[in-house]
């Protein structure tokens, strides 16, 4: 298929950016979308224009490296990750807006790439149990009941790529963040440290520029990893109890 | 180091100082000095790790801040390693190419992690898992490493679950096992399918929180370029630091540091498809190696029978599919040419060539993964491959459930495989409750890498080497759910150990910016970028590297012979040459330029693809992952001599115009018994 392609170019973090248009041929349903940029990027290589920056590692959905805006869209139209978005999702013919992360707290790189480690220093603030290395207790110490380890699983496959941030009207962080205080949270293991959790990683989110949550779901959508709307209620309710304690 | 001998390869055959009679690498290498580990204690088997960690010297907790340990990789290796030396109190520096530390690639394993801790009373034991280990490399590893290996398994899993590692588990709230890989104890941890993500987020936890402790600095979108060597006055030249490249600024930095710690992966990448993230290389392992470090049995790749086939000239990457689904599928191409490009569903039964239940009629489908790999590969050579035509070739078979689906229904498959049959739908938009998948070999792990003592430091003094980056576990072949196990182990339990030894001589002297080894290290880095910024060719580096990979993948995949890798190596060279005076490489040195960082990579894979051809070539026997056609048995199974090649093979660079040395370690067992690996 045939298609047009606006696209965010952008020097670098200084400079202003602007959307370009390019035309690309024979496109496979096949490729995935990223692979249908490597092919773009051969062409302008080889047209003597410098190829586009985007992110990528895994190409498997699983290291939260890829993510671009797709027609407006956080990964695109599918529910996944933009490595594993494929062409079969469009039409021939089409014109495809591509743009970075839409967040202030992810601030341009050059091109679609973005810098996320705001959330690293997100999880700085307690997104972890603190064990030292040797100093754990027999596995089987502490049974943990199936049904929280299973809750405590299916938030903690959060693969911090960012897509509730730029999908959330607000820009907020609140679906990543409540992912982690929900998975550290439902386990005994994290129970001595939740309170200074909630309140030491919503101060970093606040602190990062990330807007506050306004039950919207854009982000629940938007999320690869189908992680539930429900983890920011826990994270507001951690953040309630944790300020009952004194904190 | 001992130097090597200068004798040319010919001069040694004629004078018969090489092993048997035939020499297929003669002319290709130098033979060097032998190689032997002395950091293993002189104890039993049992006693060795306890009688190491005794005897290395302890580092006092007060002047453990006066030393300083830059780690490479981000990985479970080098992630575990630098939080559990950050708490430790060393001052750490880790480095990564990625945005965060929580992408390295570790994060796509999805089995799972074995352990001793034989929760199930199925008679496992660390001398079991050991045993399993030794055995399923073909023995081909370190006997002692991998004891310890078994030995240390059972702590990381108390460690993760203390983490809040999310391990399935059962009902009464215990961790769940399962058996993995055809061993027949069920010892595996697993998280669903995402084990591998999940014990990375640990260990990537672990590591911000030292962030915050202030005893661990970051580094991400960093990539390391070249290792500084610093004599240290008495001739000896230690491992002091790396020269890296900020990949968004473009600058060239220096980072100094008392020991050097490489968890930078495996090199998978050289064949240019595999599963293996895109970024993963074999840079910073390749400037080591450069600069000192041997390269042991970089030949040993495992290839997995059972992955997504490429589906056409654009396909970036590979992606595997979990092994499991061959216990129900069976395996077929049409028996004529002329049906492979029908719809399956319309040739008839008598048309089929299931040929794994035809060639191995009591293993069927489930013959070990090199032999379902090459089986594959031979039906697509012989034209009756299925799936799209990818450079003239059908490279792809049937995997057909249609039975199973009989037998089990829809719902029954779906509660078995269910994620995997969704995962096939998305990437190639085939429902394979209708139609058969396709499948096809992909390349996914590398046992070989730097040689490394006990203490998993390299032949440079101060360059330890952890994970996938070092050679000494898995021997010929990996085990299944070993690799997390391994990286975990070397990460949170030996390195630090052992590193620690090294460092109660430090702090070592002062480096500063302007020693004339770290402005050769900074001088050789610019260089480089200069000169693929300014060749101005024709041909971009990803094109190089698909032919770089089908080369690799023709010659040194999953059958090798004499002809063939010769010829490999002839053809790597000339790409080589025509890489250095045609690439182009657009853009500048001073920012995010992602066409140069592959560049880099490229450039090194040459030399480490000629490398692997040329120890395939030294290794006249097939073991584990490595076959070469001129070593099988009448029923073309691997056969493998161990009066000739029960060595490691530990190749020393000599230059960039010279002929690599290959120094042999003698693979010694004492605690078990080499056997010939049947499945018949």
């Amino acid at each position: 298929m045939n298609l047009t392609l606006k696209i965010w170019r952008q020097p670098d973090a200084s400079s202003a950016g602007a959307m370009h248009t390019y035309q690309l041929a024979d496109v496979s349903p096949d490729m995935s979308f990223l692979e249908m940029l490597d092919v773009l990027n051969e062409q302008l290589n080889e047209q003597g224009e410098e190829p586009i920056a985007f992110d990528s590692d895994c190409r498997e959905g699983i290291c939260g490296m890829c993510g671009l805006m797709i027609n407006g869209d956080a990964h695109g139209p599918e529910v996944t990750t933009t490595c594993q978005l494929h062409m079969r999702s469009f039409k021939d013919g089409e014109t495809i807006t591509v743009e970075p992360w839409r967040s202030d707290a992810f601030p341009v790189i050059k091109d679609l790439v973005v810098d996320r480690s705001a959330f690293d220093r997100i999880i700085q603030q307690g997104g972890y149990i603190s064990v030292n290395t040797g100093s754990a207790p027999e596995a089987h110490s502490v049974p943990v009941p199936r049904d929280d380890a299973l809750r405590a699983f299916n938030v903690a496959t959060c693969i911090g790529c960012g897509a509730c941030v730029a999908a959330c009207p607000n820009g907020s962080a609140s679906l990543f963040m409540g992912a982690k205080i929900t998975h550290l949270g439902e386990l005994p293991q994290g129970q001595p440290e939740r309170d200074s959790r909630v309140v030491n990683m919503v101060a970093q989110h606040d602190h990062e520029g990330f807007g506050g949550c306004t039950n919207i779901g854009a982000c629940t959508a938007a999320c690869p990893k189908e992680i539930p709307l429900d983890v920011i209620s826990q994270l507001n309710k951690d953040l309630r109890t944790a300020i009952k304690h004194g904190h | 180091m001992d130097m090597p001998d200068t004798v040319s390869a010919a001069e040694a055959s004629a004078s018969g100082s090489l092993d048997g009679d035939y020499d297929d690498a003669a002319g290709y290498y130098t033979p060097g000095s032998p190689l032997v580990d002395t950091k293993a204690p002189d104890a039993p088997i049992a006693e060795r790790w306890q009688t190491r960690k005794f005897e290395a010297r302890l580092v006092n907790p007060a002047n453990r801040r006066k030393l300083s340990i830059i780690i490479v990789g981000t990985g479970l290796a080098g992630a575990s390693a630098a939080a559990t030396l950050g708490e430790a109190g060393y001052r750490v520096k880790s480095f990564c190419y990625q945005d965060s530390p929580r992408r390295a690639h570790s994060i796509a394993a999805q089995g799972g992690i074995n352990a001793a801790k034989n929760y199930k009373e199925d008679g496992d034991s660390v001398h079991r898992l050991f045993y399993d280990t030794v055995k399923g490399g073909d023995y081909r590893s370190r006997e002692s490493n991998v004891y310890r290996l078994a030995e240390v398994s059972t702590n990381i899993i108390d460690q993760c679950v203390a983490q809040g590692v999310p391990f399935a588990r059962e009902y009464g709230g215990l961790l769940d096992n399962r058996s993995f890989g055809g061993v027949q104890v069920s010892r595996t941890f697993y998280a669903r399918g995402q084990t591998g993500q999940q014990l990375l987020i640990g260990a990537y936890q672990a590591l911000e929180r030292q962030v915050a402790a202030g005893t661990v600095e970051t580094f991400t979108r960093h990539e390391m370029l070249e290792l500084i060597t610093v004599d240290d006055g008495s001739g000896q030249k230690r491992a002091r630091g790396i020269v890296a490249r900020d990949m968004v600024t473009g600058e060239i930095q220096t980072h100094v540091a008392d020991v050097v710690v490489l968890a930078s992966g495996g090199y998978g990448n050289v064949f240019y498809l595999s599963t293996n993230a895109m970024g993963c290389n074999v840079t910073a392992a390749w400037r080591a190696h450069r600069k000192g470090a041997y390269m042991a049995n970089p030949c040993y790749t495992q290839i997995h029978p059972t992955c997504i086939p490429v589906s056409g000239s654009h396909q970036s990457k590979l992606t595997l599919m979990s092994e499991s689904l061959r216990n129900d599928g069976r395996i077929w191409v049409p028996k004529n040419q002329a049906d492979c490009d029908k719809d399956p569903r319309e040739i008839p039964e008598e048309d089929r060539d299931y040929y794994l239940e035809r060639i191995y009629p009591s293993f069927g489908n489930l013959v070990p993964r090199d032999i379902a790999s090459r089986a594959a590969k031979n039906v697509c050579d012989e034209g009756r491959g299925v799936g799209p035509e990818v450079d003239g070739v059908r490279r792809g078979v049937y995997l057909d459930f249609s039975a199973a689906i009989e037998r089990l229904g829809e719902k029954g498959i779906t509660e078995k495989y269910d994620n995997l049959f969704d995962m096939y739908e998305r990437i190639t938009g085939e429902n394979p409750f209708e139609v058969p998948m396709r499948i096809y070999p992909a390349v996914h792990y590398v046992m070989g890498g730097l040689w490394v003592d006990y203490d998993l430091q390299s032949t440079i003094p101060g360059l330890f080497v952890t994970g996938e980056a070092n050679f000494s576990d898995h021997g010929a072949n990996r085990l299944g759910a070993s690799a997390l196990m391994q990286g975990l182990a070397d990460g949170y339990f030996v390195l630090p150990h052992t590193i620690r030894d090294y460092l109660a001589d430090g702090p070592f002297e002062e480096i500063t910016e302007d020693h004339p080894a770290v402005v050769e290290a900074r001088e050789s880095v610019k260089g480089r970028i200069d000169h693929f910024l300014s060749v101005n060719g024709t041909r971009s580096v990803d094109s190089y590297h698909r032919e770089l990979g089908n080369i690799m993948w023709e010659y040194c995949g999953m059958e090798r012979t004499e002809t063939g890798l010769k010829k490999a190596i002839d053809l790597i060279r000339s790409l080589k040459d025509d890489f250095y005076r045609n690439v182009k490489v657009l853009g500048s040195a001073e920012t995010l330029n992602q066409s140069l960082e592959k560049a880099g990579r490229v450039a090194d894979f040459f030399e480490l693809g000629e490398l692997m051809c040329i120890d395939a070539l030294n290794r006249r026997e097939s073991c584990g992952g490595h076959f070469r056609g001129e070593s099988q048995t009448e029923d073309g199974e691997a056969l493998r001599h161990d009066d000739e090649f029960a060595y490691v093979a530990a190749w020393e660079w000599a230059g960039e115009d010279s002929i690599p040395v290959l120094h042999k370690e003698d693979l010694v067992y004492s605690a078990i018994e080499m056997k010939q690996r049947s499945y018949k």
